[in-house]
């Protein structure tokens, strides 16, 4: 799955230094799944996704921020998430993303669980450097 | 900033309800006072209503798990109530099965199976 090139809206931008902030960052992805009218159901999957990258975010990129938008394609209307931090970047992405791996004490389902989850998954990571994960959820 | 989520007592039950949108350590010390008050009331039964939950996540469907195994070395059953069907879809696509947490639709359908189990204990005494 790429993240195609949207139309983008506003930009909102959430720090991510806290578990407060999660909390926080889990609140503006809801406000953009409502006013993007997601389903219900879809609404939840997207929320559900943006706690587990937001903790991941704060856990191992030991910090960092989360930017959501509203975009639309030809087709559709979506919300776009992306978290960003300037951690120690994931060396294995192919075993950080199997179900069930985890390199702390979590159950290893939070970034496989979030690619399902949504409908466009991108993950960029430098070992030293960071990780951006970017997710959308699109009305169908 | 964390908070101390209520934990009400009726008769040899504990009852959580969840009502705002908990941050990590909240869910941590939820997980604590819980264990500590079923042992101090020797409570028989823990239950913990969902029906506010907009989510479940990877961190709170831990610790619903852990709670209902925390519990039961405590000799209390615990159930989990008033999942919504948008949690449910969504746990399952997270990979969460929640093995080992009985779940219950309502508050009443939950009390209900804490009744009879402890019915079924007390003909057993
Ligand atoms: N932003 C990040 N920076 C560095 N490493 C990361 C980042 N996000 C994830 N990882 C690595 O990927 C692994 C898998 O992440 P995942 O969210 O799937 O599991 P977890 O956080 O360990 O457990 P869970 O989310 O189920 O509680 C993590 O254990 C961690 O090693
Ligand atoms: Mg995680």
């Amino acid at each position: 799955m790429t993240v195609a090139e949207p139309d983008v809206g506003e930009v909102r931008v959430q720090t991510i230094a806290t578990s407060d902030d999660v909390v926080r960052a889990r609140q503006l992805a809801r406000n953009l799944a409502v006013e993007c009218r997601l389903s219900l159901v879809d609404q939840t999957k997207l929320v559900t996704a943006a706690s587990e990258l937001a903790r991941n975010t704060l856990v191992y990129g030991g910090g960092g921020s989360l930017s959501g938008a509203l975009v639309q394609d030809a087709r559709r209307r979506g919300v776009r998430l992306t978290f960003t931090d300037q951690g120690p970047g994931i060396p294995d992405v192919d075993l950080a993303l199997s179900d069930g791996w985890s390199s702390g004490s979590g159950m290893g389902l939070g970034l496989s669980g979030a690619r399902r989850l949504a409908d466009d998954f991108d993950l960029r990571t430098t070992v030293g450097a960071g990780t951006t994960v970017t997710v959308i959820k699109w009305t169908h | 900033m964390s908070d101390r989520v209520p934990i009400l007592r009726i008769g040899e039950n504990l009852l959580v309800s969840i009502q705002i949108d908990l941050d990590d350590q909240t869910v941590m010390n939820l997980q604590e006072d819980l264990a500590a008050q079923v042992v101090k009331y020797g409570a028989r039964g823990v239950v913990i209503d969902i029906t506010a939950a907009e989510i479940v996540d990877s961190f709170v469907g831990r610790m619903l798990s852990t709670i209902a195994s925390v519990s039961r070395l405590l000799d209390a059953e615990t159930v989990v109530v008033g999942m919504r069907p948008a949690v449910a879809i969504t746990l399952v696509e997270l990979g969460l099965s929640l093995g080992g947490v009985r779940t219950a639709l309502n508050l009443e359908q939950g009390l209900a199976i804490l009744a009879k189990r402890a019915s079924a204990g007390a003909a057993g005494r």
